[in-house]
């Protein structure tokens, strides 16, 4: 990493947009002008339940994700906001005993329906991780890694999908000139674009992000929040985080999960308390337990 | 104003303490560890090349290209069948025993992790391991030697069989240092399973499966036992695989080292030397081609 001043809770940040208001309320970029409820449903979720064998991480997660919105999912370490969201690409396939039971439809189409293939999923619904996570290959091989998979092999078609990808994610002019070097040699911010890049290559409809900040500075954060705001025209972004400022500013709607103590077992099984529009939840948000984490007082 | 004034000056110089000795004698052992590993090396390197080196360079390039004398105590060269059988026998055992170590490999890590297949698949290549080298080529004397006679590819069934459990065992490990994030990051793009594996597994793993196999390849190369069942000891050039019977270095160390005669003596010394070259270049040059793929990636 090329900076220490990690992206971390309490730390002070830099933030332009938001630098001279009151540290006690997050505040909203602005009062959304559109009716949010407007764009079709693109995941339809009810009362969905996450197992990891026989522990049940998240339960009773009932929402609808709209299409070009940024929904961001906050709440305290173990609530279960990647557990959700990796579930939205069946990125639990991979995990043994990892399976999810409700209600999960995207489009309308059971995710964890019969003849429903996981590749054909993730094909459409895209994935960036917390960590950035480039191939050890040259930067123009990542990008083109997603649509050679899916067969395009023309040279003249690979270069265009490279250079628009990076240009999607803000790259190209730091990186044009050298495409045939190793995409490990980026920096922690131009990596995790670089992963953007790979991700929107294979045009897909949803862009899945799990803390994709967490391991940059704030000046790379405040260029992949900038990306985020680009790229919601083309894409449906969610996005789990742990900075609530950062959900206060990219996000249209916000989902606040917490955990519960489970009295039988014992252990901490996730739950959705709220979801709401963004500028709702951080102004007036409905249940006590949301109010409590937005106003620093809990988690 | 000196705020300084009344501080007494700082001491930061290491003090004496047990910790300090304990480091002390901890460093010298391993200092002598280093030692005992080097001395035995460098003593076989040493006597090898102080007898073997004058008579291998002797009329350069006699000796590398000349054909076995079929009188064992007359004087001279050469060595050139035997570098040609060797070659041949360990190349053809590492196309054997490397691909299919390999697929082995994958199949158990990547496919067949908890199943019982591959957990019994696991324990017998680990049981290969130690099975004696002379065993496998009774083995192979019997499979192969007893019905189709001495050939360099029988010598090549026997080395594989010593080179597959250590190429897969090596392959194994390697394919478990892959960070599972690489795997997420190709599986999160819509790549299939086995695409996964051959375009990102296998070649984040490639560098070390190249020294699992070179490992595989310089310890099969100065086998003997196994050779002398099913190769034979030619004296002229053989450069068929399937047919007559073949030589190859290590057997013929063996047998003239074994001879009364000085001459033969002296030629044991020089393939000796000409293995410990051969097996020092071949690594080299495997050591090159890898770095030449890891730094393209």
């Amino acid at each position: 990493m090329s900076m220490s001043t990690e992206d971390q809770p309490g730390t002070p940040r830099v933030e332009p947009r938001a630098a001279a208001k009151a540290p006690q309320r997050i505040q909203v970029e602005q009062p959304k002008a559109k009716n949010l409820a407007e764009t079709p449903i693109v995941f339809d979720l009810e009362k969905l339940e996450v197992y990891y064998s026989a522990f049940r991480a998240v339960r009773g997660v009932t929402m609808h994700i709209h299409k070009n919105e940024i929904t961001a999912f906050i709440g305290p370490s173990g609530c279960g906001k990647t557990t959700v969201l990796r579930g939205f690409n069946r990125m639990h396939d991979v995990i043994p005993g990892a399976r999810v039971a409700g209600k999960l439809l995207y489009h309308g189409v059971d995710l964890y329906g019969e003849n429903v293939s996981a590749t054909e999923v993730r094909r459409r619904i895209g994935m960036v991780f917390q960590k950035p996570n480039p191939f050890p290959k040259s930067i123009y091989d990542n990008i083109a890694f997603g649509p050679r998979v899916n067969g395009i092999t023309g040279r003249s078609e690979l270069d265009t999908i490279v250079e628009k990808s990076l240009r999607g994610a803000a790259l190209w002019d730091e990186v044009k000139d050298r495409l045939k070097s190793s995409g490990l040699g980026l920096s922690g911010g131009q990596q995790q674009r670089l992963c953007i890049a790979r991700t929107i290559a294979v045009e897909p409809e949803v862009v899945l992000m799990d803390e994709p900040c967490s391991a940059l500075d704030p000046i790379a954060t405040a260029r992949i929040e900038d990306l985020m705001h680009e790229l919601k025209s083309r894409f449906t972004i969610v996005i789990v985080t742990h900075n609530m400022q950062q959900a206060g500013r990219v996000s249209d709607r916000t989902a606040f999960f917490t955990t519960e103590l489970d009295s039988k077992s014992d252990r901490r099984t996730g739950t959705l308390v709220e979801y709401d529009a963004t500028s709702k939840i951080f102004t007036n948000p409905s249940d006590e337990r949301t109010e409590h984490y937005i106003s620093g007082r809990f988690g | 104003m000196n705020l300084l004034a009344d501080v007494p000056p700082l001491d930061l110089s290491a003090k004496r303490s047990w910790r300090s000795v304990k480091s002390t004698i901890m460093t010298g052992l391993m200092v002598l560890s280093v030692v005992a590993v080097a001395v035995p090396l460098i003593a076989v390197l040493w006597s090898v090349g102080a007898r073997g080196l004058a008579v291998a360079f002797k009329d350069f390039p006699d000796f590398f290209v000349k054909e076995i004398p079929v009188v064992a105590r007359r004087a001279g060269p050469g060595m050139g069948p035997a570098i040609v059988g060797t070659l041949l026998v360990t190349g053809v055992a590492t196309l054997i025993a490397v691909p299919l170590g390999v697929l082995g490999a994958v199949y158990l890590h990547e496919y067949g992790i908890k199943n019982r297949f591959a957990r019994l698949v696991r324990f017998m290549a680990t049981v290969m391991t130690g099975v004696p080298s002379i065993v496998m080529g009774l083995f192979v004397y019997v499979l192969w030697t007893l019905s189709f006679g001495y050939s360099a590819f029988g010598g090549a069934l026997a080395l594989s069989c010593l080179m597959l459990p250590v190429v897969i065992g090596a392959t194994e490990q390697m394919l478990k240092l892959v960070p599972p994030h690489l795997r997420e990051a190709a599986y999160a793009l819509g790549t299939t399973k086995s695409r996964t594996i051959l375009t990102v597994v296998l070649p984040a793993a490639l560098p070390g499966i190249v020294s699992g196999s070179l490992l595989a390849v310089a310890r099969a190369a100065g086998e003997t036992a196994p050779l002398l069942f099913a190769v034979g000891a030619a004296t002229e050039y053989n450069p068929h695989i399937f047919v007559e019977a073949n030589t190859a270095l290590s057997i013929q160390i063996f047998a003239n080292a074994n001879s009364s005669f000085v001459a033969a003596q002296d030629r044991a010394w020089g393939a000796a030397m000409t293995l410990v070259l051969l097996t020092f270049l071949v690594t080299l040059a495997a050591r090159v081609v890898t770095a030449r793929l890891a730094s393209r990636r």
